[in-house]
């Protein structure tokens, strides 16, 4: 019998070993462990032994079983191991397909520049100001010291609706606007706009375009507040490393009155096609509030002064961008707009 | 304003400064240099020859065979020019000469004959077409006889000079004269300014003698000078002055006329020359026109003249337009040999007004409108009157003829030191400012801690301390100015709720796929109102460049599907768009009312994840859900009607509800529409964004989480097709009770296993009590409730 018992282990064990499946390990533990399986048989069988061999026997048998039980599941975790992976490598997909699309859009880029120097001018203490686009010829030129009959108001260069309501031609009026409702109190605004000019539509002129403009009314504001903040604005607008010049120039609403360059942020001032050769690329114009504005708008012109600045979102865009052409801004051709998704940060 | 560093040196010594360095100069202390023009344009060998011969080609009816004589030799040239003939003293470009535009020139064989060089045109020399004399305008330029044979063309034509091209700002209409450049140059450079030196021999007789003036409009003409030169021969004026008014940009004519040019130039003061003889009448009387009256231009033009304009009259009929231009009646012509020359001052706003009036701007309308110096009127007659004794040899008058109520006096302006670095932050030394306004010229005095500044009458733009304050920073360099920043006490700053809400408008729009465009606000009559939510008039401009921008947009959407069309129309089939921007309607005041407004145009798929099999055409729900998300974004209950607007699909548009107002509208586009517009399905959206964006947004508060599980329960109905479901889900809501807290459609059907006519719909109802957790009898109660109510109106439960 313990000959017999010895077979059967062999068996047993063999079989645990050959089994290739889960399954198949299943069907040896039924078997040979099961309520019919050979070993039950030998305990069963074991009532017909002497009284003495049945604790010597049924300590071998379950010995017997125990090892058969030990190895059957030493194997079933290998087994199970061995599915488990058969099943994922079943399940394996092609990573290099392509992802679900989120789908986003992005603003005009002219929104971007907009919003990045209404940011740019929020932290250092700006209001965010606008107006209409059709605008009153007082506002959009009289209180802005350019009286009826001043040269550089040429009716030609401006869509009127009536001979006092045109399209505003900057957003400077937004400036006389806020002058006139701030009563005389100091101010820190910014404004950007649609503005519109009789200009045929080419490659650099548009009848419609956009500006953005910031007016600081202060006690004691000087000419080099004005260089200072400017400064600010290119540094972080174009880079750490710009320098900027102050070259004269004219405007009636401003006395003394300057264009700002900046150093060429492709070349650094050595010269390309950028600053067409020059080092400097201009981006704006500026000057101290003339005192015929600021007295119109009832400020004490002794008391306050200020300075104003203002640029053009389209040029900053072309020149930051490398731009062309600036009728891409309003055909809004999904090709060129969907451009502007990404951060530059 | 051209300037010739050449002539300029006449009046200013320009320190031998390289031509970009004094460009550079000038950009920097307030005059832009648009251009620095070589004129030279690195031409070689080209020398004056004298025409020994010239026979017809045998070959060629339009070429002539010449024999030049270069001076080293005598030499064969094949010539094209019309005009060339033996005699004439000639331009030649020698074999391995170099013209403009890199061509070389080499001896060559036309038509069989031999040509060694070119007989050149002034074209050629790269003087524009329009500038040339008109009797060498379509040949070869004729050199006067006294041309030296042999000598270097550059030399004797001057043209190995360099050309300042000045972008000049309004107020710098002082920098409109040779002298103006100087005397910025001089105070740039620290240099004196030589005036033209005048001398000339009079004649016994007087001027007055001859000419009798009377003025009539000393307002708009106070100062008037005439002089009177006879015995003058009018001829070609000679090499230097043609070639220094081609410089500045004016054709040369003859000597008369080109002396008054050349003065225009140097002075700023625009002069007129009469053909005495032809003014009939020995007299000049400036008044303003009769209402209706006549006169033919120098352009031969003829114009009707206005009460407004002033004239020039011989006592009976107008003779020129004041300031603007002269009359073809009293031009001066090869037989005139005496001639009046006016210099006078024209009040600025009336040459303004009348050269508009009659789209006429001439170099002297240009300069009157900006004001020309009271004090160079008198003096650029009296440069006139020697040029023409020199050059004409005219025999001038003695004294002139003259009205004068002008005030030729210089403004005082008052400024002090200190006021002039604290406006510019900085700390400029009296010497300093004073040594500035030396170099100005301006007459300056100290006083009272004051400087007490006379400023002379070219400089008509300096009238206050600031214009002071500019002169001094910019000769003193702005680049001296300090960076600093505001000292006042900083203020917060930031976005209204308004403009911040409009971002959260924009992000929430472009995380919906929609990418933002802008478009033009001016417009067609045809497409100015469509979509309009609005009926109110159009607004026209005065004067619009074309009927497409005529007119004030009342809607974003128009100009947003044309962009649609843009790109489908080059196969981007999916384009999904948003606008925000103003429309402009008619208003109660003169003002328009402008309101924002936000519109979105989506065409093509809204899903594409092909490879998955995923494909989502857009429609009228993509887009109403965009909308109502935008509404629980910004706090407010939208709500949608049904409605029609042309051009949108009947049974697919709705009007956006807000506070029973309506707002906007969604729909989809209708067939015919789509059509015109070469559109496949589009769904479109349009609102008044300023009505959503000015609704203050009540403070969030929190309710608390669930604490209880809330039980659900569908219901599937049957329902007529013609039911909406907005109209159930009110049935559902009404019945519902307080322990219902949300309905939600979760399927419709419509599809031929129902009977005709039919749908079937099903909603979702959520029961919840906050207070305790839900009994399966509190549910159905409220349930039944529902279910009865549904069967009320009609609803035939589906099982
Ligand atoms: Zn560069």
């Amino acid at each position: 019998m313990e000959a017999q018992l010895q077979e059967l282990k062999t068996q047993a064990l063999d079989k645990i070993t050959a089994a290739s499946t889960v399954k198949e390990l299943n069907d040896v533990r039924v078997a040979y462990l099961g309520k019919k399986g050979p070993i039950t048989d030998l305990l069963k069988g074991m009532g017909k032994l002497p009284a003495e061999e049945r604790p010597k026997m049924g300590a071998l048998v379950n010995v017997v079983r125990e090892e058969v039980t030990t190895q059957l599941e030493g194997r079933m975790v290998i087994l199970e191991e061995e599915a488990i992976n058969q099943k994922l490598q079943s399940e394996t997909i092609d990573i290099t397909l392509p992802g679900r699309p989120v789908k986003t859009g992005n603003p005009h880029p002219l929104t971007r520049v907009v919003e990045e120097i209404e940011d740019l001018f929020i932290s250092m203490g700006y209001e965010v100001a606008e107006g209409p686009e059709v605008e009153k010829d007082y506002y959009n030129f009289e209180a802005l010291n350019l009286p009826k009959g001043h040269p550089a108001r040429d009716m030609q260069d401006s869509f009127y609706i009536t001979e006092d309501i045109l399209l505003r031609t900057h957003t400077s009026p937004v400036q006389a606007r806020t002058m006139e409702a701030k009563g005389g109190e100091p101010i820190k605004i910014i404004c950007p706009g649609k503005v519109y000019r009789r200009d045929s539509d080419d490659a650099t002129h548009s009848h419609q375009f956009t500006q953005i403009e910031g007016l600081v009314i202060g006690e004691d504001i000087r000419m080099s507040d004005l260089k200072g903040t400017l400064s600010v604005f290119a540094k972080k607008m174009f880079g750490d490393d710009r320098e900027i010049r102050l070259r004269p120039s004219f405007f009636p609403f401003t006395e003394p009155s300057v264009e700002m360059d900046i150093s060429c942020f492709k070349c650094g001032g050595s010269g390309c096609n950028v600053c067409k050769k020059t080092g400097w690329i201009e981006i704006l114009g500026a000057g101290m509030v003339h005192p015929n504005v600021l007295e119109m708008a009832g400020y004490d012109s002794k008391r306050l002064t200020g300075f104003a600045f203002g640029m053009g979102p389209e040029r900053i865009a072309m020149l930051k961008y490398g731009i062309e052409d600036i009728r891409h801004f309003y055909t809004n051709d999904v090709r060129f707009l969907s451009q502007f998704q990404r951060t530059e940060l | 304003m051209l300037v010739s560093i050449n002539w300029l040196k006449d009046y200013v010594n320009t320190q031998q400064l390289p031509p970009a360095e004094l460009g550079e100069k000038i950009t920097r202390s307030g005059i832009e240099v648009d251009a620095v023009i070589d004129r030279s344009h690195g031409m070689t060998n080209i020398v004056v020859g004298y025409v020994e011969s010239c026979v017809k080609h045998p070959e060629a009816d339009k070429l002539s065979i010449c024999q030049v004589n270069v001076g080293e030799e005598t030499t064969q040239i094949i010539c094209g020019a019309p005009n060339i003939a033996a005699g004439q003293k000639v331009i030649v470009a020698r074999p391995g000469a170099k013209l403009p535009g890199d061509i070389k020139i080499k001896k060559a064989k036309l038509r069989g004959e031999e040509s060694h060089g070119m007989i050149c045109s002034l074209q050629e020399l790269g003087i524009e077409g329009k500038l040339v004399p008109k009797a060498y305008a379509e040949g070869i330029y004729v050199l006067p006889e006294d041309a030296e044979t042999g000598s270097d063309v550059l030399t004797n034509f001057d043209l190995n000079d360099t050309v300042l091209e000045l972008g000049l700002t309004p107020n710098r209409a002082d920098a409109m004269s040779m002298l103006g450049v100087a005397y910025e140059v001089g105070a740039i450079l620290s240099e004196e300014v030589q005036l033209p030196e005048i001398s000339y021999k009079e004649a016994s007789d007087t001027a007055a003698s001859m000419l009798t003036l009377n003025v009539d409009a000393p307002e708009a003409n106070p100062l008037y000078v005439a002089k009177v030169v006879r015995n003058i021969k009018v001829q070609e004026s000679p090499m230097w002055l043609q070639q220094r008014l081609m410089v500045a940009g004016v054709r040369p004519h003859n000597n008369v006329v080109d002396v008054t040019n050349y003065i225009l130039m140097e002075y700023g003061q625009p002069l007129h020359a009469f053909d005495y003889d032809l003014l009939e009448t020995g007299n000049i009387t400036v008044r303003h026109a009769k209402e209706g009256e006549m006169i033919t231009t120098l352009d031969d033009a003829e114009r009707k003249l206005s009460g407004h304009q002033l004239v020039i009259t011989n006592g009976e009929k107008p003779v020129a337009i004041a300031g603007v231009m002269g009359g073809a009646d009293s031009e001066v012509s090869e037989a005139t040999t005496t001639v009046v020359i006016e210099s006078a001052y024209f009040e600025s706003g009336s040459v303004r007004q009348t050269s508009k009036d009659h789209g006429l701007r001439s170099d002297a309308s240009s300069r009157y409108e900006k004001g020309v110096d009271p004090n160079r009127v008198i003096p650029a007659a009296e440069r006139a009157a020697q040029l023409l004794s020199e050059l004409a040899g005219g025999e001038v008058l003695a004294g002139s003829v003259v009205f004068d109520e002008l005030n030729k006096e210089e403004k005082i302006v008052k400024v002090s030191p200190d006021f002039i670095n604290s406006r510019l932050g900085m700390k400029i030394s009296f010497e300093d400012m004073w040594d500035i306004l030396n170099r100005l010229k301006f007459n300056t005095e100290a006083a009272n801690g004051q400087l007490v500044i006379s400023v002379p009458t070219r400089r008509q733009d300096i009238q206050i301390p600031e214009d002071v304050i500019e002169e001094i920073a910019r000769l003193y360099g702005y680049d001296e100015i300090p960076a600093t920043l505001p000292e006042a006490e900083t203020t917060p700053g930031g976005l209204t709720p308004y403009q911040a809400k409009r971002r959260i408008v924009r992000s929430l729009l472009e995380g919906a796929g929609l990418l933002q465009a802008t478009t033009y606000s001016l417009t067609s009559e045809k497409s100015a109102k469509q979509f309009a939510l609005e009926e109110t008039e159009t607004t026209r401009l005065l004067m619009p460049m074309s009927e497409e921008r005529s007119i004030l947009r009342q809607s974003l959407l128009p100009h947003l599907l044309e962009s649609v069309t843009y790109n489908t129309a080059r196969r981007m089939d999916s384009v999904a768009l948003y606008e925000t921007g103003s429309v402009f309607l008619k208003g109660d005041d003169e003002l328009l009312n402008e309101q924002e407004h936000l519109a979105v145009a989506m065409t093509g798929l809204w899903l594409d994840n092909s490879w998955q099999g995923e494909k989502k055409p857009v429609d009228f729900f993509v887009l109403k859900g965009i909308v109502e998300t935008l509404g629980t974004k910004l706090g407010v209950q939208l709500t949608f009607e049904r409605g029609q607007m042309d051009d949108l699909h009947p049974g697919r548009t709705a009007f956006i509800m807000l506070d029973g107002q309506r707002i906007g509208v969604i729909g989809q586009l209708h067939p015919t529409e789509q059509k015109a517009r070469d559109l496949k399905t589009t769904v479109v959206m349009e609102l008044n964004l300023a009505a959503l964006l000015n609704i203050e947004t009540a403070a969030l508060l929190y309710t608390p989480v669930p604490r209880y599980p809330s039980m659900s329960r569908d219901v599937a109905l049957v329902l007529s097709k013609v039911v909406e479901a907005g109209t159930i889900e009110t049935v559902i809501r009404n019945a519902g009770g307080k322990l219902l807290k949300d309905v939600r459609v979760f399927d419709l059907y419509e599809g031929d296993k129902m009977e005709e006519g039919k749908k079937s719909v099903a909603f979702s109802l959520t029961y919840f009590d906050p207070e305790k957790t839900l009994t399966d009898e509190e549910v159905i109660n409220a349930h039944e409730k529902v279910l009865a109510a549904l069967t009320e109106v009609g609803a035939e439960l589906r099982s």
